[in-house]
């Protein structure tokens, strides 16, 4: 194994979600109030990138399109164990969407040059696209699987792929080079040792801007993306809220007299 | 084409095994709402030996079939089915291409999106067309607390997965529809990952998205014995039982007992939550239920914002006796009748 790329995104940490607010004239959300982590399905994605240089060698290099702020997230996953770090960060890469972010990883992944597998999250908890990993294959002349919960690996050098599919499963066996999108079954994330948070601070992150990958700019950012934002609205489930009050007994009185109004017996 | 001419709609018509999923269906029947201005509504069905499925497709509202019947399409590879789509959206321009949010179309359309370099928009949850005939496509972000609306002014087709359940397929009934074989043409060789296994399992007792009744429950139900608790209750009320992300995960229900963003979306005539804190994730999947009663035994449990009916109480103490109830008054119906 030469090199293996994994791709790791910032995104809003979850905990803090019920703060978020919107910005009626740009039709953005406010996320800047909100701390960033690294996407719990990334840390899935580097884990597998990590247990195949065990095995087979070769180097991990993380790659994110983010802006400069988010070298701290890429530390913990250098922290984890990955050798290196590529930050893609140019003000043009701003607003893209899926095709144009794939079109600027494709780009990241060209420069470093070199691999035998792409590992993503699946899905971000943010976007929740799941768009990425089929658009930056593509791009890159690469197959792709998704939804995969199991690897092995044969002799000759053969992956198997094990992924989720409606009520079940199916595999496929594969000849790297492959971009492999995963999901959580597929292993536990390593536990972080001190010496690895110390071992970082000495490691690599380059940060690249499109004077490196030198990106057609009409192809990227708000203006190079074919999807547009129309409307954004924070959506609140209200409801009547009726709370039945009274000892158990009673409790059970009324929602029997709901459940037979609503006429379901 | 929104200029006069008619708008041509794709749907992508899913199928493993011959069995078609029913979110094509689905598709089905908001294709021709959307075509009900002037448009076509055309259901685009690669496998082998499939045939059989067009007439299935007509009836819930495909004015054709193109169909692409070659072996090496009989089990779905994303290679061969993202080189054939791409292809065939060359050779003939729709409007408009929709797939299902299916584990397959997650992963096919992008990269057909990708290779015709057309915008896609993911986890559809309403379609609708603007004044000028453009696509409006609502999209569920943040866990689905966010949604937004997002066009593709300019590239062609407009593409969208969107989510099983969230349309409505027609009533099948007799129509007219053609049936055209397009040829296949593939490479013989650099297909991507051979599928060598596929395991699945039908799913048992009611499917939760047909069911009038749902009884959903969350972590808080605690363990497999108190599990049953639901299982008695969802089927005495002649309905389904749903679950969380955490009791699949017990293995308490299974995967496709789950409701929610990344599960099922579900529009029964009554839900009933029990030891459901009511993340977004979930909420998102049950908030279309015409009647909604939450049970949870604290008072902050954040399903609360989104129930018709509250209980706070500890759902030991109210669903004993509630199914002890339940099956009096259906005795009770049973001997009057």
């Amino acid at each position: 194994m030469k090199r293996i790329i994994v791709c790791v995104k910032p995104v809003p940490d979850p905990k803090h979600w019920g703060r978020v607010s919107m910005d009626p004239d740009t039709m953005t959300l406010r996320r800047e109030v909100i701390p960033s982590i690294v996407n719990p399905l990334d840390k899935h994605a580097i884990e597998a990138g990590l247990s195949v240089r065990d095995s087979f060698g070769g180097e991990v290099v993380l790659l994110s399109m983010a802006p400069p702020s988010a070298q701290p997230l890429l530390r913990e996953g250098l922290a984890m164990g990955a050798d290196r770090a590529v930050l893609l960060s140019d003000p043009v890469f701003a607003g893209s969407d899926t095709l144009a972010t794939s079109l600027i990883l494709a780009a990241g992944c060209r420069y470093i040059g070199d691999f035998d597998l792409i590992f993503l999250g699946n899905m971000s908890i943010d976007g929740s696209t799941a768009q990425v990993c089929s658009q930056l294959a593509e791009l890159l002349g690469l197959p792709n699987v998704m939804h995969v919960t199991g690897l092995s690996w044969t002799n000759e050098g053969k992956v198997i792929i094990t992924r989720k599919i409606e009520n079940g499963f199916s595999k496929l066996v594969g000849i790297p080079p492959l971009v492999l999108s995963v999901r959580k079954e597929l292993n536990k994330p390593r536990y972080v040792p001190f010496t690895g948070i110390l071992a970082a601070e000495s490691k690599e992150i380059r940060v690249l801007s499109n004077n490196d990958l030198k990106i057609d700019p009409s192809q990227i950012g708000l203006a190079g993306s074919p999807t547009k934002m129309a409307g954004l609205e924070i959506r609140r489930f209200e409801r009547k809220r009726e709370r039945l009050e009274g000892s158990p007994e009673e409790i059970v009185r009324k929602l029997m007299d709901k459940i037979y109004q609503i006429g379901v017996i | 084409m929104e200029k006069g001419g008619q708008m041509e709609i794709w749907v992508f018509a899913e199928q493993r095994g011959g069995e078609l999923h029913k979110v094509s269906l689905e598709l089905l029947g908001k294709a021709k709402e959307l075509a009900s201005k002037g448009g076509r509504v055309t259901a685009v069905l690669p496998g082998h030996d499939v045939k059989a499925i067009s007439r299935s497709l007509i009836n819930h509202g495909a004015d054709r079939v193109l169909l692409a019947d070659d072996p090496r399409l009989g089990i779905y590879r994303i290679i061969p089915y993202s080189l054939l789509l791409g292809g065939m959206i060359q050779d003939h321009r729709p409007d408009i291409f929709l797939m299902g949010a299916t584990a397959m179309g997650v992963e096919l359309a992008p990269r057909v999106a990708a290779k015709v370099k057309t915008g896609l928009s993911a986890h559809c949850i309403d379609l609708s067309l603007d004044s000028q005939g453009r696509l409006l496509q609502v999209v569920p972000g943040w866990g689905g607390g966010v949604v937004a609306t997002v066009s593709c002014p300019e590239h062609r087709p407009q593409m969208a997965t969107v989510m099983p359940g969230a349309m409505k397929a027609l009533p099948p009934k007799e129509r007219e529809g053609e049936i055209f074989e397009v040829a296949v043409e593939l490479p013989d060789e650099n297909l991507g990952p051979e599928v060598i296994e596929i395991t699945q399992e039908k799913p048992q007792g009611l499917p939760l998205e047909k069911a009038e009744v749902v009884v959903a429950g969350g972590w808080g139900i605690g363990s497999r014995e108190n599990w049953q608790l639901i299982q008695e209750l969802a089927s005495l009320l002649g309905g389904a039982v749903g679950a969380t992300r955490p009791p699949v995960d017990e293995g308490w229900a299974l995967e496709g007992q789950m409701i929610g963003q990344s599960g099922k979306t579900i529009r029964p005539r009554l839900y009933i939550g029990i030891g459901i804190s009511g993340v977004m994730h979930h909420v998102v999947g049950m908030e279309g239920s015409d009647h909604i009663i939450a049970i949870n035994s604290d008072p902050n449990a954040e399903i609360f914002e989104t129930a018709d009916v509250i209980v706070v109480e500890d759902f030991k103490k109210i669903i004993p006796p509630l199914i002890r109830e339940i099956k009096n008054r259906l005795k009770k119906q049973g001997s009057s009748d």
